[in-house]
């Protein structure tokens, strides 16, 4: 037990749990030479929510893969504790119910069936699934889909969350939802979470921090920092001039 | 309604074709009913010879189901395998495939030397010819799953064992369903040509003794009964995958297998 105490200074310096740094990492093709991330660095405080925003394909699945562990970099460090993925598509298992899906880690690590099934219950009733329990993906809708998906990752038990794009394949309505339902979701059950979206709006209302990203091969262009109360009102006009300051690093003029 | 709609051009062809075929003969003369039968003395023969066409399908469906099962069960953890080793794909392949060229003629008086007259050797035969498709499509069902499943479970620290059975073994079975189907028919084939070679009994062997004996109507009507008696399991092995694997019906569960 003389150990036990080392782990607390870590914490308490309030060391990051994932830090990446001056990454690069390139793709050989067919066509050639595709360079994903040049010079990435991103950092994330324990229980920080850091929002990745970038243009398609500049890296960002690439980035969260290489947080889990998923893939080398090229050049660079990356160091990150334990992370779970949730995937850009939901990827459920079509032959499982959403119950079986959403315990699917546990399965994975050799828990007992009924032993996951207990402890997906009572989250699936949290979020409004309890009659959807015994159903299959293709008969849920997409928000369904996704919060499933999320659970799935939750409940992998790691201490970071690698979220890519959680909510793009949904409508604007779902969405808004979503987003709400992931704040609360995070308010309870703290850990530190990358999420990677295209969505500027999103990024500000949930992140702690937004980094944007330049166009392939990707870098972190601007780091903004988040100071505001949650939750947020995307009509805020501290979260609209966040959003534009994004935006303009992003190069989108407003 | 929608029933009788969906299967009326079925039923039409047939009788369509059975016309055409009764006709043709009728046409042609009683010598030549003795090559080619006419629909109605194949369903005479069927009636007369009903207790030795009876016994001697026993013998065949016997020899059909279980190398059908040998087949699958082969077929299935040689797909399973070749999955796990890219060596023995490489090794094992060609061989399969060279394994379907050979004639079961070829193989029958060899199987017989070593096995005997039994059941033993039609059974080997059976399975010889229809594990093959359900290694092809096994295989096929096995690489066919999503990549990004396989990193997902690594970032759920699941071992390759456990990836296996939750993901890749339940994706897989789809596949091993439609080589089954396939294997099916060419099964009943396999065992009409293995019992050509050492045996007294079977389908295979009613034929082979009435052809000579100018009563080909018996001889077809054994092919009517193993005609009967694929499309049965055929259709059993539909009705088995629908209630195993009831995910693959679902309305977007995508591509439904034939
Ligand atoms: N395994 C791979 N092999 C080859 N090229 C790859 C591979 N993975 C990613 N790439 C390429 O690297 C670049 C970045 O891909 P990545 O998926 O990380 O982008 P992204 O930001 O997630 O895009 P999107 O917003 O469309 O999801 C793309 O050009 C992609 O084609
Ligand atoms: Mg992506």
């Amino acid at each position: 037990m003389i150990e036990a105490p080392a782990k607390e200074p870590r914490e308490l310096n309030g060391e990051d749990s994932v830090r990446v740094e001056l990454v690069s990492r390139a793709f050989q093709t067919r066509r050639g030479r595709v360079d994903a991330l040049a010079g990435m660095s991103l950092h994330a405080a324990p229980r920080e929510v850091v929002a990745v925003v970038g243009p398609s394909g500049c890296g960002k699945t690439t980035l969260l893969e290489l947080i889990c562990g998923l893939q080398p970099p090229d050049s660079g460090r990356v160091q990150a504790g334990p992370a779970a993925l949730m995937p850009q598509r939901d990827l459920l298992l079509p032959w499982l119910s959403a119950i079986d899906n959403a315990g699917l880690a546990l399965r994975a690590r050799g828990v007992p069936r009924e032993q996951a099934r207990k402890a997906a219950a009572p989250w699936l009733e949290r979020f409004g699934l309890a009659p959807f329990v015994h159903t299959r993906p293709a008969e849920l809708s997409g928000g369904m889909r996704q919060r499933v998906s999320f659970l799935r990752t939750l409940l992998a038990g790691k201490p970071v969350l690698a979220l890519d794009e959680p909510f793009a394949a949904l409508d604007a309505i779902t969405r808004q939802e979503m987003q709400g339902w992931l704040g609360h979701v995070l308010e309870s059950e703290p850990r530190t979470v990358i999420l990677v979206t295209h969505d500027v709006e999103e990024a500000v209302i949930l992140g702690d921090r937004v980094i944007v990203m330049s166009p392939r091969p990707g870098h972190a262009v601007r780091e903004i920092e988040v100071p505001l109360a949650r939750p947020r009102k995307r009509t805020d006009p501290a979260v609209v001039e966040l959003r534009e300051e994004a935006l303009t690093a992003l190069g989108v003029q407003a | 309604m929608n029933r009788i709609r969906r299967t009326a051009p079925a039923a039409l062809l047939l009788i369509a074709l059975l016309g055409a075929w009764e006709l043709y003969v009728d046409v042609k003369g009683s010598t030549f009913s003795l090559i080619l039968p006419a629909p109605h003395q194949v369903a005479q023969a069927l009636y007369t010879d009903r207790g030795l066409l009876w016994s001697n399908f026993l013998v065949t469906a016997e020899e059909v189901l279980l190398g059908i099962v040998v087949a699958t069960v082969v077929g299935f953890l040689l797909a399973v395998a070749i999955h796990f080793s890219p060596t023995l794909r490489r090794a094992a392949y060609p061989l399969l495939v060279a394994s379907q060229a050979v004639p079961v003629v070829i193989l029958a008086p060899v199987l017989a030397f070593w096995l005997g007259f039994g059941l033993l050797p039609k059974l080997v035969v059976v399975a010889m010819v229809s594990f093959f498709s359900i290694v092809v499509t096994t295989t096929a069902g096995l690489a066919a799953v999503d990549p990004d499943l396989l990193k997902l479970m690594r970032t759920f620290d699941a071992s390759r064992a456990r990836t296996f059975w939750h993901i890749e073994l339940p994706a897989a079975l789809p596949g091993a369903f439609t080589g089954a189907k396939i294997a099916v028919a060419v099964s009943v084939i396999g065992a009409v040509f293995a019992e050509w070679n050492g045996s007294n009994s079977g389908l295979g062997y009613v034929i082979l003794q009435a052809l000579p004996q100018l009563k080909a109507a018996r001889g077809m009507a054994a092919v009517v009964i193993l005609s009967l008696f694929a499309i049965a399991l055929f259709a059993l092995l539909g009705l088995a995958e629908r209630l195993a694997l009831p995910w693959v019906y679902l309305p977007s569960g995508k591509e439904q297998t034939a």
